[in-house]
């Protein structure tokens, strides 16, 4: 990672370079591992360092992005030149507003030496141990251990003079036997905190419950979804909080802001600073994140926006900069990026024991949008997939196929657990709880 | 690039690496888009690095660097040695081999108008103007264009002796009108969905695609959606136009045929395949007339799966994977072939960057086209649904159970194309599907498609595919499934 002192050079560098209205400056620099298994040994073990340094220039209204990875002078002139042409070859952008100056911004701690440092060799022996003991139970097991460190800073010629730096942890476990397989997987920005032996002894429990599945018909189920099958489902919905989805009118929400659409159970935010959450508190522009109550009992209160998105909404909207925008120019606006729901207090266990007939569903894939505005997704089960019988898990059942409105699907949520940090395949990680959900359609079953 | 290279190989050997291979990569793109009229997007990037893939203690190791000094590439070199003997710690056996010559060559597509010499002035004239007429057409919410732009110089050299340099110049654009209305939001995509049409070409291509000239119809068509009717639920026969049977053939064809994931290397990703090591010469994949290939051969086309030589520094083959009904090849590697008893590999082994370790991806996945004409082939349907380009796309994690959904479709009734009809979705399982195929268009209605968002791998890669399809008949498919209650 770069000083804080090397970071403003670069920075300065540019700045010395550009004769523009305004230049801005982003310097993202990675330093990311990966150990990778499949058939209980390692196939795959990489490591990679990079770092970029993206220039935007600012010409009369006209704005443009350059990007290099290289730092010398002569790189530098040339990605400072190659904005300024680019920017110059277009007319005038309107609702374009100046660069911002300095900024108070909440910090957050997410930097955890313990997984900086943590090796190569760190992360075999760990693996190690879990493809020994998936061969001592006769199972397969293949997944990946991946630790690494990220520093983004954003500086502009207004004074503007921001950095965040944050290490990351995951791994992602799936066992299999020759007819069932489970699955499991954590992340967080401290590897302390993940715990590679429980996970795939959860993942192998999962598939040795499931072995031998039968085939439930499709149809309507109570369906309860463990965090990471609703958080691959949710994830579908985090653009059409944005003020620009809106005004695209290719939103969700459009019309149906202050609409009760949800279950009263459904509260809905955006929050960096949630202690489950990670990622910069501050956006593309250098605005601080700040939180927004996106659903607040099952109704759609307010979206994100980016500063020159907010001047463009109807007045109704009462609009203004929230902290959100993309790095400029951009077509998208602004996301929120740190979902939090309102979880509940119904364990897992009480879940599945208040259900008379149900399916248990530990995870989904290849979610797609069948239909954006009834926001009706479409995907997999996989990975553990259980029947459930008069409150109790009668086996493993062949996956399904689900085409489920979300929307619908959150006015049909009877019970939740608690919050937790889930990491799935579709959506960024996001704090959701497992939920209880009746009227879930799985349209087909597959053979497998 | 070549000082660079050496570098990295003698350090990887002197550490005790008994093979090594280095991919040095100058990756350029530039994207332009527009939206509703005013620029969405104008960027271009550069980045150049080098990886370094080692083979020591009988495991692999990979390690990138963009640090281009002697220091810096040997420490990655050093690094990636050291990784690789990490691997060893979970070892079952020693990594092995199917021999390849070494190969001192040079590579690059042709193409006649370099892309990045054309002023964005120009290319963003031409996105607005097509963005324009679109907006002309009432019940047109939104209008979006795009071009993407790659140039990829790159230097294979491995540990037997390879130096193999190679330059790829890839374009790519497309239009989308959106209409949103009442509950609805319709929208037609041209040439094809995920960013148009993209191959190993200059901006002769962009020209060729006449945007401006199918604005107005994209728009008229995404509005049409509104009123057209509801695709009906049963079982029908299909007609799927060539850049929805191009994406039917990645998904039911590209993917399972990956070696590495038959072989439960890709398990806890993308999943595995059902296409098991028995199932080789010995399963009908489907009906007689189908015959599909894996050709990375510049003989084939200028497809976003073409190339010289693939990224282990292995020739661009031709591989048959379906010869009349009968599935007979997978996509392999120089250590996966060794499993199912080839002596070369099949030269599939890909990277998106010099930042990702190459793995086994699609090149062109083909299917040959037939002998209907394609008024004809309407003509001979009696009852069917014509389906045109890709809306969704979902299929199960060992690639049986699928469903699509495309933008628009046609009612054909007594041999002619009749209503429009929304939401068109169909559903099935990829043998039966494929054995349900009783007719393929000709070469005049053959398209190299390109799919310029595949992603696999961890960590995650995006790569090029290329498929030639052209359009084709399927009997008793279940359709109307994403929207039945």
């Amino acid at each position: 990672m770069l000083t804080q002192s090397e970071l403003r050079r670069i920075a300065e560098r540019v700045f010395k370079l550009s004769d523009a209205d305004e230049t801005e400056v982003m310097i993202d620099a990675t330093s990311d591992a990966l150990t990778r298994f499949a058939n209980n040994t390692i196939h795959q073990n990489v490591a990679e360092q990079g770092l970029t340094i993206s220039v935007r220039t600012v010409f009369d209204g006209r704005t443009a992005r350059a990007t290099t990875n290289r730092t010398d002078d002569e790189s530098l002139a040339r990605v400072v030149a190659a904005s300024a042409t680019i920017a110059k070859s277009q007319a005038k952008i309107p609702h374009m507003l100046p660069m911002p100056g300095p900024q108070k911004i909440q910090r957050v701690a997410r930097f955890f030496d313990s997984t900086a440092n943590f090796t190569a060799q760190d992360r075999a022996k760990a693996v190690a141990r879990v493809c020994a003991a998936s061969t001592k139970r006769k199972q397969t097991v293949a997944g990946i251990f991946t630790t690494g460190a990220m520093q983004s800073a954003l500086v502009n010629s207004k004074g503007l003079f921001l950095s965040h730096e944050q290490t990351r942890a995951e791994f992602s476990v799936t066992v299999l036997d020759p007819d069932s397989s489970g699955w499991q997987k954590a992340n967080s920005p401290d590897v302390t905190k993940i715990f590679p032996d429980a996970l795939a002894d959860r993942a192998a429990e999962k598939s040795q419950a499931s072995r031998k599945p039968t085939e439930a018909p499709p149809g309507h189920y109570a369906v309860i979804l463990e965090p990471a099958a609703v958080l691959d489902l949710v994830g579908f919905l985090f653009y059409d909080f944005a003020g620009t989805a809106v005004l695209d009118q290719r939103s969700c929400f459009n019309n149906r802001m202050g609409k009760q659409v949800m279950g009263p159970n459904i509260t809905i935010w955006d929050d960096v600073y949630h202690p489950l959450q990670t990622g910069a508190p501050f956006d593309g522009e250098g605005l601080p994140r700040q939180k927004v109550l996106l659903v607040d009992r099952g109704t759609p209160r307010n979206l994100v926006y980016a500063r020159a998105t907010a001047k463009q909404m109807p007045s109704e909207f009462k609009a203004r900069a929230t902290g959100h925008g993309f790095p400029l120019p951009n077509e998208y606006g602004e996301a929120p990026m740190n979902l939090v729901f309102e979880g509940g207090k119904a364990s897992l266990d009480e879940m599945i024991a208040s259900t008379p007939r149900g399916i248990l569903v530990t995870r989904l894939w290849y979610i797609r949008e069948v239909d954006p505005y009834e926001k009706i997704l479409t995907g997999m089960t996989r990975d553990g997939t259980f029947l459930i019988e008069g409150g109790k898990l009668a086996g493993g059942i062949r996956n399904f196929r689900f085409n489920q409105s979300v929307i619908e699907m959150l006015s049909n949520v009877e019970a939740m657990g608690p919050s937790v940090r889930a990491a799935g395949e579709e959506s960024f990680e996001m704090v959701v709880p497992a939920m209880k959900v009746n009227n879930f359609h799985f349209s087909e079953v597959t053979k497998f | 690039m070549q000082d660079w290279a050496d570098w990295a190989l003698d350090t990887a050997k002197s550490r005790g690496a008994t093979y090594a291979d280095v991919r040095v990569m100058d990756i350029r793109h530039r994207n332009l888009s527009t939206k509703n009229g005013q620029v969405g997007n104008l960027s271009e990037s550069q980045s150049l690095g080098l990886g370094v893939r080692a083979l020591a203690s009988g495991s692999w190791g990979f390690a990138a660097t963009d640090r281009l000094t002697r220091e810096g590439i040997s420490a990655c070199a050093a690094e990636a040695v050291s990784i690789a003997r990490a691997s060893a710690l979970a070892k079952l056996h020693d990594v092995v081999m199917v021999p390849e010559q070494a190969y001192i060559d040079t590579w690059q597509n042709p193409y006649v108008k370099d892309p990045f010499r054309i002023s964005m002035e120009r290319q963003l004239d031409h996105l607005l103007a097509a963005d324009a007429e679109m907006r002309k057409v009432k019940g047109v919410t939104l209008a979006e264009t795009s071009m993407a732009f790659c140039r990829i110089e790159q230097l294979f050299a491995s540990s037997i002796g390879s130096r193999i340099h190679q330059t790829k110049v890839q374009s790519g654009a497309g239009i989308v009108a959106t209409s949103f209305a009442g509950t609805e939001i319709q929208k037609r995509s041209y040439p094809n969905s995920f960013g148009g049409q993209h191959m190993l070409a200059g901006y002769e291509l962009v020209e060729s695609l006449d945007l401006v000239g199918n604005a107005q119809r994209v728009g008229e068509e995404a509005v049409a959606l509104h009123s057209a009717i509801q695709c009906p639920e049963g079982t029908k026969t299909i007609i799927l136009d060539s850049s929805q049977l191009g994406l039917q053939i990645h998904e039911s064809i590209g993917h399972p045929i990956e070696l590495d994931r038959v072989l439960g290397m890709e398990a806890n990703f993308a999943g595995m395949s059902f296409l098991t090591l028995e199932k080789l010469n010995t399963l009908k994949y489907g009906s007689d007339i189908v015959n599909v290939v894996a050709d990375a051969r510049l003989a084939h086309g200028p497809g976003l799966g073409t190339f010289g030589y693939d990224d282990e520094g292995v020739p661009a083959q031709c591989t048959d994977i379906i010869k009349n009904g009968l599935f007979t090849g997978y996509l392999s590697n120089r250590e996966t072939a060794v499993s199912i008893g080839l002596k070369r590999s099949g030269g599939t082994m890909r990277t998106e960057s010099w930042n990702r370790l190459p793995i086994i991806r699609m090149t062109n996945i083909s299917i040959h086209p037939g002998k209907w004409k394609y008024d004809d082939l309407i003509a001979d349907t009696d009852d069917a649904i014509y389906m045109e380009t890709n809306r969704s796309w979902s299929i199960d994690d060992r690639r049986y159970h699928f469903q699509f959904s495309t933008e628009v479709g046609w009612e054909i009734k007594g041999g002619k194309k009749g209503r429009m009809i929304k939401h068109p979705s169909y559903s099935g399982i990829t043998t039966e599907f494929w054995n349900s195929c009783d007719a393929i268009c000709s070469r005049d209605h053959w398209t190299l498609w390109g799919t310029p968002n595949c992603g696999k791998g961890q960590p995650m890669q995006t790569m090029g595919t290329g498929h030639g399809a052209a359009p084709a008949r399927f009997r008793k498919v279940k359709v109307g499934v994403a929207f039945a209650k």
